[in-house]
Protein backbone atom coordinates (compact mmCIF):
# COMPACT_ATOMS: atom_id res chain seq x y z
CA UNK A 1 0.00 0.00 0.00
CA UNK A 2 1.34 3.41 -0.87
CA UNK A 3 1.99 5.89 1.88
CA UNK A 4 0.00 9.13 1.82
CA UNK A 5 1.75 11.85 3.80
CA UNK A 6 -0.07 14.05 6.24
CA UNK A 7 0.95 17.70 5.88
CA UNK A 8 0.02 20.45 8.30
CA UNK A 9 -0.08 23.77 6.51
CA UNK A 10 -0.01 27.15 8.22
CA UNK A 11 -1.32 29.68 5.74
CA UNK A 12 -1.33 33.46 6.09
CA UNK A 13 -4.88 34.68 5.54
CA UNK A 14 -3.77 37.53 3.25
CA UNK A 15 -1.84 35.55 0.69
CA UNK A 16 -1.23 31.81 0.96
CA UNK A 17 -4.74 31.07 2.19
CA UNK A 18 -6.14 33.24 -0.58
CA UNK A 19 -3.80 31.45 -2.97
CA UNK A 20 -5.21 28.09 -1.85
CA UNK A 21 -8.69 29.49 -2.40
CA UNK A 22 -7.73 30.56 -5.88
CA UNK A 23 -6.26 27.12 -6.58
CA UNK A 24 -9.75 25.77 -5.87
CA UNK A 25 -11.45 28.33 -8.10
CA UNK A 26 -9.00 27.57 -10.89
CA UNK A 27 -9.77 23.85 -10.50
CA UNK A 28 -6.03 23.27 -10.02
CA UNK A 29 -5.29 19.68 -9.03
CA UNK A 30 -3.14 18.81 -6.02
CA UNK A 31 -3.04 15.87 -3.59
CA UNK A 32 -5.41 15.92 -0.59
CA UNK A 33 -2.43 15.53 1.77
CA UNK A 34 -2.43 19.07 3.19
CA UNK A 35 -4.58 20.27 6.08
CA UNK A 36 -4.53 24.06 6.10
CA UNK A 37 -4.69 26.17 9.21
CA UNK A 38 -5.50 29.81 8.60
CA UNK A 39 -3.37 32.24 10.58
CA UNK A 40 -3.50 36.05 10.58
CA UNK A 41 0.12 36.29 9.43
CA UNK A 42 3.03 33.91 8.90
CA UNK A 43 4.66 35.86 11.74
CA UNK A 44 2.01 34.38 14.02
CA UNK A 45 3.40 30.88 13.43
CA UNK A 46 5.44 30.06 16.49
CA UNK A 47 8.21 27.50 15.99
CA UNK A 48 6.44 25.76 18.89
CA UNK A 49 3.44 25.03 16.63
CA UNK A 50 5.71 23.29 14.17
CA UNK A 51 7.40 21.28 16.92
CA UNK A 52 3.98 20.29 18.26
CA UNK A 53 2.85 19.15 14.81
CA UNK A 54 5.96 17.01 14.32
CA UNK A 55 5.79 15.62 17.85
CA UNK A 56 2.23 14.52 17.16
CA UNK A 57 3.19 12.73 13.98
CA UNK A 58 2.75 15.18 11.08
CA UNK A 59 4.86 13.96 8.14
CA UNK A 60 5.49 17.47 6.90
CA UNK A 61 4.80 21.07 7.87
CA UNK A 62 4.37 23.86 5.33
CA UNK A 63 4.39 27.50 6.35
CA UNK A 64 3.09 29.88 3.72
CA UNK A 65 3.49 33.63 3.87
CA UNK A 66 3.50 36.72 1.68
CA UNK A 67 6.39 37.71 -0.54
CA UNK A 68 8.84 40.21 0.98
CA UNK A 69 7.39 43.67 0.87
CA UNK A 70 3.82 42.34 0.67
CA UNK A 71 3.17 41.68 4.36
CA UNK A 72 -0.13 43.13 5.50
CA UNK A 73 1.56 43.95 8.81
CA UNK A 74 4.70 45.20 7.08
CA UNK A 75 7.36 43.10 8.89
CA UNK A 76 5.67 39.80 9.82
CA UNK A 77 7.19 37.71 7.06
CA UNK A 78 10.70 39.08 7.64
CA UNK A 79 10.50 37.77 11.21
CA UNK A 80 9.19 34.45 9.90
CA UNK A 81 12.14 34.20 7.52
CA UNK A 82 14.61 34.67 10.42
CA UNK A 83 12.76 32.26 12.68
CA UNK A 84 12.32 29.48 10.20
CA UNK A 85 15.94 29.61 9.10
CA UNK A 86 17.07 29.05 12.69
CA UNK A 87 14.31 26.50 13.32
CA UNK A 88 15.56 24.42 10.38
CA UNK A 89 18.99 24.30 11.96
CA UNK A 90 17.43 23.39 15.32
CA UNK A 91 15.52 20.51 13.73
CA UNK A 92 18.70 19.28 12.10
CA UNK A 93 20.75 19.51 15.32
CA UNK A 94 17.96 17.71 17.20
CA UNK A 95 18.31 14.76 14.84
CA UNK A 96 15.13 15.46 12.86
CA UNK A 97 15.09 15.70 9.06
CA UNK A 98 14.66 19.42 8.23
CA UNK A 99 13.41 18.48 4.73
CA UNK A 100 10.08 17.72 6.37
CA UNK A 101 9.65 21.39 6.98
CA UNK A 102 9.09 23.89 4.20
CA UNK A 103 8.67 27.65 4.08
CA UNK A 104 7.14 29.14 0.94
CA UNK A 105 6.11 32.62 -0.13
CA UNK A 106 2.85 32.25 -2.07
CA UNK A 107 0.72 35.27 -2.89
CA UNK A 108 -3.05 35.41 -3.32
CA UNK A 109 -2.60 35.46 -7.09
CA UNK A 110 -0.50 32.29 -7.21
CA UNK A 111 -3.13 29.56 -7.13
CA UNK A 112 -1.21 27.31 -9.48
CA UNK A 113 1.97 27.90 -7.51
CA UNK A 114 0.20 26.68 -4.35
CA UNK A 115 -0.94 23.50 -6.08
CA UNK A 116 2.57 22.97 -7.44
CA UNK A 117 4.20 23.39 -4.00
CA UNK A 118 1.81 20.94 -2.34
CA UNK A 119 2.29 18.40 -5.09
CA UNK A 120 6.06 18.68 -4.96
CA UNK A 121 6.18 18.53 -1.16
CA UNK A 122 3.87 15.51 -1.10
CA UNK A 123 6.11 13.72 -3.59
CA UNK A 124 9.22 14.49 -1.51
CA UNK A 125 7.53 13.25 1.65
CA UNK A 126 6.39 10.05 -0.05
CA UNK A 127 10.04 9.33 -0.73
CA UNK A 128 11.06 10.16 2.84
CA UNK A 129 8.41 7.89 4.36
CA UNK A 130 6.42 8.42 7.53
CA UNK A 131 7.54 10.69 10.37
CA UNK A 132 9.69 8.61 12.76
CA UNK A 133 7.82 10.19 15.68
CA UNK A 134 4.49 8.81 14.45
CA UNK A 135 2.31 7.54 17.21
CA UNK A 136 3.43 10.31 19.53
CA UNK A 137 6.44 10.47 21.80
CA UNK A 138 4.66 10.58 25.12
CA UNK A 139 4.42 14.38 25.17
CA UNK A 140 1.04 14.57 23.50
CA UNK A 141 -0.79 13.31 26.57
CA UNK B 1 1.54 23.88 67.88
CA UNK B 2 0.43 21.48 65.22
CA UNK B 3 2.58 18.54 64.22
CA UNK B 4 5.75 19.34 62.35
CA UNK B 5 5.69 18.98 58.58
CA UNK B 6 7.48 15.78 57.67
CA UNK B 7 9.93 16.66 54.93
CA UNK B 8 12.13 14.56 52.69
CA UNK B 9 14.88 15.40 50.20
CA UNK B 10 16.06 12.98 47.56
CA UNK B 11 18.97 13.46 45.18
CA UNK B 12 18.28 11.64 41.92
CA UNK B 13 20.65 12.10 38.97
CA UNK B 14 21.78 15.60 39.88
CA UNK B 15 24.89 17.23 41.31
CA UNK B 16 23.44 18.15 44.76
CA UNK B 17 23.69 21.86 43.88
CA UNK B 18 19.99 22.31 44.60
CA UNK B 19 20.53 20.86 48.07
CA UNK B 20 23.44 23.25 48.56
CA UNK B 21 20.98 25.98 47.74
CA UNK B 22 18.65 24.72 50.49
CA UNK B 23 21.57 24.58 52.93
CA UNK B 24 22.57 28.10 51.84
CA UNK B 25 19.41 29.36 53.50
CA UNK B 26 21.51 29.00 56.68
CA UNK B 27 19.71 30.82 59.55
CA UNK B 28 16.44 30.89 57.67
CA UNK B 29 16.57 27.11 57.41
CA UNK B 30 17.34 26.80 61.11
CA UNK B 31 14.26 28.92 61.87
CA UNK B 32 12.14 26.83 59.54
CA UNK B 33 13.27 23.67 61.29
CA UNK B 34 10.96 24.69 64.12
CA UNK B 35 8.08 23.62 61.93
CA UNK B 36 9.81 21.12 59.62
CA UNK B 37 10.92 17.66 60.55
CA UNK B 38 13.45 16.14 58.17
CA UNK B 39 12.58 12.46 57.97
CA UNK B 40 14.73 11.61 54.96
CA UNK B 41 17.58 13.39 53.21
CA UNK B 42 19.65 11.02 51.14
CA UNK B 43 22.20 10.31 49.93
CA UNK B 44 23.72 13.67 50.86
CA UNK B 45 22.84 15.03 54.29
CA UNK B 46 21.13 12.69 56.74
CA UNK B 47 22.33 9.24 57.76
CA UNK B 48 19.41 7.29 56.37
CA UNK B 49 19.34 4.45 53.88
CA UNK B 50 16.99 3.83 50.97
CA UNK B 51 15.73 0.85 52.94
CA UNK B 52 14.46 3.21 55.65
CA UNK B 53 12.43 5.03 53.02
CA UNK B 54 11.01 1.78 51.69
CA UNK B 55 9.95 0.84 55.23
CA UNK B 56 7.98 4.05 55.82
CA UNK B 57 4.20 3.79 55.60
CA UNK B 58 2.62 5.04 52.35
CA UNK B 59 1.75 8.77 52.27
CA UNK B 60 3.55 9.35 55.56
CA UNK B 61 5.78 12.17 54.22
CA UNK B 62 3.99 15.51 53.95
CA UNK B 63 6.42 17.20 51.61
CA UNK B 64 9.10 15.63 49.45
CA UNK B 65 11.65 17.34 47.24
CA UNK B 66 13.50 15.64 44.39
CA UNK B 67 16.46 17.23 42.69
CA UNK B 68 18.17 15.74 39.67
CA UNK B 69 16.85 13.88 36.63
CA UNK B 70 16.22 10.15 36.15
CA UNK B 71 19.49 8.88 34.67
CA UNK B 72 19.88 5.34 36.00
CA UNK B 73 17.84 2.49 37.44
CA UNK B 74 18.54 3.63 41.00
CA UNK B 75 17.02 7.07 40.35
CA UNK B 76 14.01 5.45 38.77
CA UNK B 77 13.44 3.14 41.73
CA UNK B 78 13.96 5.69 44.51
CA UNK B 79 11.78 8.33 42.88
CA UNK B 80 8.94 5.83 42.49
CA UNK B 81 9.28 4.78 46.13
CA UNK B 82 9.38 8.39 47.30
CA UNK B 83 6.23 9.17 45.32
CA UNK B 84 4.46 6.33 47.05
CA UNK B 85 5.50 7.53 50.48
CA UNK B 86 4.71 11.22 50.07
CA UNK B 87 1.65 13.41 49.87
CA UNK B 88 3.21 16.31 48.00
CA UNK B 89 6.15 15.90 45.63
CA UNK B 90 8.15 18.92 44.45
CA UNK B 91 10.56 18.70 41.51
CA UNK B 92 13.34 21.07 42.59
CA UNK B 93 15.66 22.66 40.05
CA UNK B 94 16.30 22.48 36.32
CA UNK B 95 17.21 18.76 36.16
CA UNK B 96 14.13 17.51 37.97
CA UNK B 97 11.77 19.72 35.99
CA UNK B 98 13.32 19.91 32.51
CA UNK B 99 16.17 17.41 32.32
CA UNK B 100 19.08 19.74 33.01
CA UNK B 101 22.60 19.62 31.64
CA UNK B 102 22.88 15.83 31.59
CA UNK B 103 19.83 15.64 29.33
CA UNK B 104 21.92 16.95 26.46
CA UNK B 105 23.48 13.47 26.52
CA UNK B 106 20.26 12.32 24.87
CA UNK B 107 21.45 13.99 21.69
CA UNK B 108 24.07 11.25 21.53
CA UNK B 109 23.84 7.48 21.71
CA UNK B 110 24.75 5.58 24.84
CA UNK B 111 27.79 4.16 22.98
CA UNK B 112 29.04 7.65 22.12
CA UNK B 113 28.71 8.73 25.75
CA UNK B 114 30.52 5.68 27.11
CA UNK B 115 33.20 5.94 24.48
CA UNK B 116 33.88 9.56 25.40
CA UNK B 117 33.78 9.02 29.15
CA UNK B 118 35.77 5.79 29.37
CA UNK B 119 38.01 5.80 26.30
CA UNK B 120 38.64 8.95 24.31
CA UNK B 121 38.52 11.83 26.81
CA UNK B 122 41.84 13.58 27.36
CA UNK B 123 42.40 12.46 30.95
CA UNK B 124 41.35 8.82 30.47
CA UNK B 125 43.90 6.03 30.76
CA UNK B 126 42.02 2.87 29.88
CA UNK B 127 44.15 0.74 27.51
CA UNK B 128 42.02 -2.39 28.01
CA UNK B 129 38.83 -0.51 27.20
CA UNK B 130 37.10 -1.56 30.45
CA UNK B 131 33.53 -0.33 30.69
CA UNK B 132 31.51 -0.34 33.89
CA UNK B 133 29.03 -3.22 33.96
CA UNK B 134 25.87 -3.37 36.06
CA UNK B 135 27.00 -6.69 37.54
CA UNK B 136 30.48 -7.91 38.42
CA UNK B 137 31.85 -10.99 40.13
CA UNK B 138 34.88 -10.03 42.24
CA UNK B 139 37.40 -12.75 43.10
CA UNK B 140 34.85 -15.32 42.00
CA UNK B 141 32.76 -14.94 45.15
CA UNK B 142 31.59 -11.33 45.64
CA UNK B 143 28.64 -10.51 43.44
CA UNK B 144 28.68 -6.73 43.00
CA UNK B 145 25.99 -4.65 41.35
CA UNK B 146 25.73 -1.00 40.40
CA UNK B 147 22.69 0.80 38.96
CA UNK B 148 22.10 0.40 35.23
CA UNK B 149 22.58 3.44 32.96
CA UNK B 150 19.22 3.98 31.26
CA UNK B 151 18.93 4.59 27.52
CA UNK B 152 17.64 8.11 28.06
CA UNK B 153 17.10 10.79 30.66
CA UNK B 154 13.66 11.55 32.04
CA UNK B 155 12.31 14.38 34.08
CA UNK B 156 10.58 13.47 37.33
CA UNK B 157 7.16 14.29 35.87
CA UNK B 158 7.71 11.85 33.01
CA UNK B 159 8.02 9.03 35.53
CA UNK B 160 5.64 9.90 38.37
CA UNK B 161 3.04 12.57 39.09
CA UNK B 162 4.54 15.78 40.44
CA UNK B 163 2.63 18.42 42.42
CA UNK B 164 4.95 21.39 42.02
CA UNK B 165 7.85 22.46 39.84
CA UNK B 166 10.68 24.80 40.78
CA UNK B 167 13.20 25.93 38.16
CA UNK B 168 16.78 27.13 38.49
CA UNK B 169 20.25 25.65 38.33
CA UNK B 170 20.26 25.81 41.27
CA UNK B 171 17.14 27.63 42.51
CA UNK B 172 18.31 30.85 44.15
CA UNK B 173 18.51 30.40 47.97
CA UNK B 174 16.23 33.40 48.53
CA UNK B 175 13.64 31.82 46.26
CA UNK B 176 13.91 28.51 48.12
CA UNK B 177 13.32 30.59 51.26
CA UNK B 178 10.12 32.09 49.82
CA UNK B 179 9.10 28.62 48.80
CA UNK B 180 9.54 27.11 52.26
CA UNK B 181 7.62 30.08 53.65
CA UNK B 182 4.77 29.59 51.18
CA UNK B 183 4.59 25.90 51.97
CA UNK B 184 4.54 26.54 55.72
CA UNK B 185 1.75 29.09 55.38
CA UNK B 186 -0.17 26.75 53.07
CA UNK B 187 -0.47 29.40 50.35
CA UNK B 188 0.04 27.14 47.38
CA UNK B 189 -1.32 27.16 43.83
CA UNK B 190 -3.21 24.18 42.36
CA UNK B 191 -1.26 20.95 41.95
CA UNK B 192 0.73 20.67 38.74
CA UNK B 193 1.87 24.31 38.79
CA UNK B 194 5.28 25.86 38.66
CA UNK B 195 6.10 27.74 41.84
CA UNK B 196 7.35 30.98 40.38
CA UNK B 197 6.89 34.72 40.45
CA UNK B 198 5.75 34.29 36.84
CA UNK B 199 7.91 37.13 35.57
CA UNK B 200 10.64 36.90 32.99
CA UNK B 201 14.32 37.48 33.70
CA UNK B 202 14.04 40.74 31.70
CA UNK B 203 11.47 41.89 34.23
CA UNK B 204 14.01 41.77 37.03
CA UNK B 205 17.05 42.69 34.93
CA UNK B 206 18.58 46.11 35.55
CA UNK B 207 19.68 46.36 31.91
CA UNK B 208 16.14 46.16 30.52
CA UNK B 209 15.88 48.88 27.83
CA UNK B 210 12.45 49.77 29.21
CA UNK B 211 14.15 50.82 32.46
CA UNK B 212 17.32 52.37 31.11
CA UNK B 213 15.58 54.33 28.36
CA UNK B 214 17.60 52.79 25.52
CA UNK B 215 15.94 52.57 22.17
CA UNK B 216 15.33 48.96 21.14
CA UNK B 217 16.88 48.31 17.73
CA UNK B 218 17.19 45.21 15.55
CA UNK B 219 20.38 43.31 16.27
CA UNK B 220 22.91 43.67 13.46
CA UNK B 221 25.83 41.60 14.69
CA UNK B 222 25.86 38.37 16.68
CA UNK B 223 28.48 37.90 19.38
CA UNK B 224 29.44 35.02 21.62
CA UNK B 225 30.48 35.55 25.22
CA UNK B 226 34.11 35.13 24.16
CA UNK B 227 33.87 38.10 21.77
CA UNK B 228 34.97 41.13 23.78
CA UNK B 229 33.50 42.37 27.05
CA UNK B 230 29.85 43.37 27.14
CA UNK B 231 28.89 46.83 28.37
CA UNK B 232 27.66 46.37 31.98
CA UNK B 233 24.82 48.87 31.57
CA UNK B 234 23.34 47.90 28.22
CA UNK B 235 20.94 45.06 27.38
CA UNK B 236 22.99 42.04 26.25
CA UNK B 237 20.59 41.22 23.42
CA UNK B 238 20.95 44.76 22.13
CA UNK B 239 24.72 44.27 22.12
CA UNK B 240 24.34 41.06 20.12
CA UNK B 241 24.96 38.59 22.95
CA UNK B 242 22.23 35.98 22.70
CA UNK B 243 20.38 36.00 26.02
CA UNK B 244 17.34 33.87 26.90
CA UNK B 245 16.05 36.33 29.49
CA UNK B 246 12.81 37.17 27.64
CA UNK B 247 11.49 33.61 27.91
CA UNK B 248 12.95 32.45 31.23
CA UNK B 249 11.43 32.71 34.71
CA UNK B 250 13.15 35.44 36.66
CA UNK B 251 13.03 34.02 40.17
CA UNK B 252 16.84 34.17 40.15
CA UNK B 253 16.77 37.98 40.22
CA UNK B 254 18.86 38.06 37.06
CA UNK B 255 21.94 36.63 38.79
CA UNK B 256 23.86 35.87 35.60
CA UNK B 257 23.06 39.24 34.06
CA UNK B 258 24.43 40.93 37.17
CA UNK B 259 27.83 39.41 36.38
CA UNK B 260 27.74 40.15 32.64
CA UNK B 261 26.76 36.63 31.53
CA UNK B 262 23.78 36.06 29.23
CA UNK B 263 20.84 34.01 30.52
CA UNK B 264 20.78 30.39 29.35
CA UNK B 265 17.33 29.51 30.60
CA UNK B 266 17.92 27.44 33.75
CA UNK B 267 14.93 29.05 35.45
CA UNK B 268 12.53 27.24 33.18
CA UNK B 269 9.99 28.61 30.72
CA UNK B 270 7.74 31.50 31.70
CA UNK B 271 4.08 30.44 31.96
CA UNK B 272 2.44 29.66 28.62
CA UNK B 273 5.49 28.25 26.88
CA UNK B 274 5.23 24.64 25.82
CA UNK B 275 8.62 24.20 24.22
CA UNK B 276 11.42 26.32 25.62
CA UNK B 277 13.90 26.00 22.75
CA UNK B 278 11.38 26.75 20.03
CA UNK B 279 10.24 29.86 21.87
CA UNK B 280 13.86 30.94 22.28
CA UNK B 281 14.30 30.67 18.53
CA UNK B 282 11.17 32.70 18.03
CA UNK B 283 12.22 35.48 20.40
CA UNK B 284 15.84 35.72 19.32
CA UNK B 285 15.03 35.57 15.60
CA UNK B 286 12.49 38.36 15.90
CA UNK B 287 15.17 40.64 17.32
CA UNK B 288 17.55 40.07 14.39
CA UNK B 289 17.77 42.64 11.64
CA UNK B 290 17.71 40.34 8.62
CA UNK B 291 18.39 36.85 7.30
CA UNK B 292 22.14 37.44 7.10
CA UNK B 293 22.20 38.03 10.85
CA UNK B 294 20.21 34.82 11.39
CA UNK B 295 22.75 32.99 9.22
CA UNK B 296 25.57 34.49 11.28
CA UNK B 297 23.85 33.23 14.45
CA UNK B 298 23.67 29.69 13.04
CA UNK B 299 27.30 29.84 12.03
CA UNK B 300 28.61 31.20 15.33
CA UNK B 301 26.79 28.82 17.63
CA UNK B 302 27.72 25.40 16.36
CA UNK B 303 24.89 23.34 17.85
CA UNK B 304 21.50 24.99 18.00
CA UNK B 305 19.86 22.14 19.93
CA UNK B 306 22.49 22.28 22.70
CA UNK B 307 22.21 26.06 22.84
CA UNK B 308 18.46 26.54 23.13
CA UNK B 309 17.81 23.31 25.04
CA UNK B 310 20.74 23.82 27.40
CA UNK B 311 18.60 22.89 30.41
CA UNK B 312 15.41 21.60 28.84
CA UNK B 313 16.18 18.96 26.24
CA UNK B 314 14.27 16.20 28.02
CA UNK B 315 11.16 18.35 28.20
CA UNK B 316 11.39 19.35 24.53
CA UNK B 317 8.65 18.36 22.13
CA UNK B 318 10.90 16.60 19.67
CA UNK B 319 12.82 14.53 22.15
CA UNK B 320 12.15 11.27 20.40
CA UNK B 321 13.87 9.07 22.91
CA UNK B 322 11.35 9.98 25.52
CA UNK B 323 10.89 7.79 28.54
CA UNK B 324 7.96 5.46 28.60
CA UNK B 325 8.39 4.60 32.25
CA UNK B 326 5.32 6.34 33.53
CA UNK B 327 2.57 4.04 34.64
CA UNK B 328 -0.83 5.38 33.68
Amino acid sequence: MSFTPNIVGFACQWCTYAGADLAGNLRAKYPPSIKLIKVPCSGRVEPEFIMEAFANGADGVLVGGCHFGDCHYKTGNYKTANRMQILKQLLMDSGFDPQRFRLEWISGAEGYRFAEVVEEFTRDLEEMGPNPLKGGNGHGR
Amino acid sequence: MADKIKTAFLLAGGCAGCEMSVVDLSEALVDALGSLEIVFWAPTVADVKYKDLEDMPDKSIDLAFVDGMIRNSENLHTVKVLRQKSKVLVALGACATLGGIAAMGDLHTKEELFNKAYKTSFSTDNPDGVYPTPEYMLDGKYHLTIPTFLDNCSTIAQVVDVEYFVGGCPPHPSFVGHLVGAILSGKLPPAGSWLTGGKAVCDVCKRNPALTGQERLPVGEIKRTIDGTPDMEKCLLQQGYMCFGPVTQGDCGGSCLNVNIPCRGCGGPIPGIKDFGARCVSTLAASMANEEVAAQFIEKYNNMAKLVYRYSHTASKLNHRIAEHKEH
